[in-house]
């Protein structure tokens, strides 16, 4: 509870005297680029491959004749727009985006350049954390999105590679009952997440003490907590928003 | 001119600083001196308002710093400037960029006068070739020196240093300490350095507070230091052997002086009669 109050009220400080706008878009596009476009290559591999893999296992388990090999793209898509693109998205960017951020505020708290920032009058928190965070809401539902369409075409090439389905086959289970309200449910999702991982990690990597070990051991710390704190919110938000 | 007043500090019910007072003048480098673990670093962390005291209060040119309201905080700090232990420069920036840092934040000053305080600054600290590098390209000297140039580049009225000259040689640490030293005349701003370096004290050492297990034992100049008849701050100049010769070769000299003053028939000094 001491930690969720401490968490609080570091979030309630990134709002508080903030830096001009200016300042702050201009920070936002730089943790964007970080944050979303170095992040791309990698969302884009697990998400191809995730595709691949549960268009070919769904193919193995579905044996009974009566069952149409269109399930199998109707089976893709929703396991993919609903859990596989936002979640293992999301896990993946806690790896690589949670532990860049608290490593970065870590280093920058045991090097005194937070400490620099403050003596000069500037909200450091706000100016360092605040563009991580609206950077991360930005770019998560972003790569969702990608990792969503690669997915599918995943699934595609190998369903087609495999001769478990046929492209039409394919395209006609992706085309059937086809519910819009599950994009948006992965959108929120990934907003949802995106604001987990980057705050938990900031908060993490902002209050930093010690020396390098220290840094190495809030990256880690960051990784872990993100991640538990998505696979719970995933939870929460299935039995809420379905 | 800064003034603190019973600047009192514990840390998990241990305390560190013991009802600490005085007064850091303009135009003077006043020297926060002790050994390491005596409160000095803390004690200047409380005055640059990064840990806040548990009692006491500071006034910079009279205004209230401690218990005030933030805005006018953050208007104090605008003019403060402060060269860390490790430099804090920033990592993901050049040198120009770092010195620059401050002025894009905290002044409104355009694009072309920001470049041009940035080249003067650089060349005030003799680095006006090495603009374009990064922080891990330079070696530690000219790390401080940047680190200076950011401190003073918007025209800060209170310059505080933590340990500037730790880690360098020591004709880079004399070089360092000219150089603070000859900034604060030149612009009239209230220095405060922590140090525990005793060539820092005799080379620039105006106003020298020492710092003994939280409490202030002594105060005064570098012409007063090495007569003091505190037992911990002799034991702290005199730690070293160098300072030990340096006082045996000053009171062998002062003895023979004396001596060659009765030789010649002349009274010693400081004993003449009182007409």
């Amino acid at each position: 509870m001491k930690t969720l109050g401490r968490f609080l009220l570091f979030l309630n400080t990134l709002v508080r005297r903030g830096e001009s706008f200016r300042i702050l878009f201009n920070r936002t596009i730089d943790e964007a680029i970080l944050i979303g476009i170095n992040s791309v290559v990698i969302v884009a591999i697990v998400s191809t491959f995730i595709g691949a893999v549960t268009c070919v296992q769904i193919s193995y388990n579905l044996t009974n004749a009566l069952i149409p090999r269109s399930t199998i793209g109707f089976m893709v898509r929703e396991m993919t727009i609903l859990e596989l693109a936002p979640t293992i998205t999301s896990i993946v960017l806690a790896g690589k985006v949670g532990s860049n951020i608290a490593g970065g505020l870590g280093t920058m708290r045991i090097t005194e350049q937070i400490d620099a920032l403050e003596v000069m009058g500037i909200n450091s928190a706000s100016y360092l954390v605040l563009p991580k965070i609206i950077a991360s809401l930005l770019m998560f539902p972003l790569l969702v999105i990608v990792a969503m369409t690669l997915s599918i075409l995943g699934g595609y090439v190998a369903g087609s590679l495999s001769g478990a389905l046929s492209a039409q086959e394919y395209v006609e289970g992706l085309r059937s009952e086809f519910i819009p309200y599950n994009i948006v449910f992965a959108l929120i999702k990934s907003f949802v997440f995106a604001f987990l991982i980057s705050s938990i990690s900031s908060y993490l990597g902002y209050h930093t003490k010690g020396g390098a070990l220290e840094v190495g051991a809030a990256s880690t710390k960051a990784v872990t907590n993100s991640i538990i704190a998505v696979l719970i919110a995933d939870f929460v938000c299935a039995y809420v928003l379905l | 001119m800064i003034e603190i007043h019973n600047i009192q500090k514990s840390f998990s019910g241990v305390k560190v600083l013991n009802g600490i007072s005085g007064i850091f003048e303009s135009g003077k480098t006043n020297l926060l001196l002790g050994a390491s673990g005596t409160g000095k670093s803390v004690l200047l962390q409380c005055i640059v308002g990064l840990i806040k005291p548990d009692l006491g209060s500071i006034t910079y040119d009279g205004k209230v710093f401690t218990n005030n309201k933030l805005d006018l905080k953050q208007e104090i700090r605008r003019k403060i400037g402060m060269l860390f232990q490790g430099s804090a420069l920033f990592d993901s920036m050049n040198v120009e960029e770092n010195v620059e840092f401050p002025l894009r934040m905290l002044t409104p000053m355009s694009k072309e006068e920001r470049r041009e305080r940035v080249e003067f600054c650089l060349k005030r600290v003799g680095l006006e070739n090495a603009g374009k590098k990064m922080p891990s390209e330079i070696s530690g000297g000219m790390k401080k020196r940047v680190g200076i140039a950011r401190a003073i580049a918007p025209n800060s009225r209170y310059l505080f240093c933590d340990e500037p000259n730790s880690g360098l040689d020591p004709l880079t640490a004399i070089k360092i300490d000219e150089l603070i030293y000859e900034l604060t005349k030149e612009y009239d701003i209230t220095t405060v350095i922590v140090t525990h370096d005793m060539n820092s004290v005799m080379e620039i050492g105006d106003n020298i507070m020492f710092l003994h297990k939280g409490n202030k034992l002594w105060e005064g100049g570098r012409e007063e230091i090495m007569d003091t008849k505190v037992p911990e701050l002799r034991e702290f100049i005199f730690a070293s052997s160098l300072m030990r010769a340096a006082k045996k070769v000053d009171e062998e000299l002062g003895s023979l002086d004396e001596l060659s003053t009765i030789q010649n028939g002349r009274e010693p000094e400081g004993e003449k009669p009182q007409e």
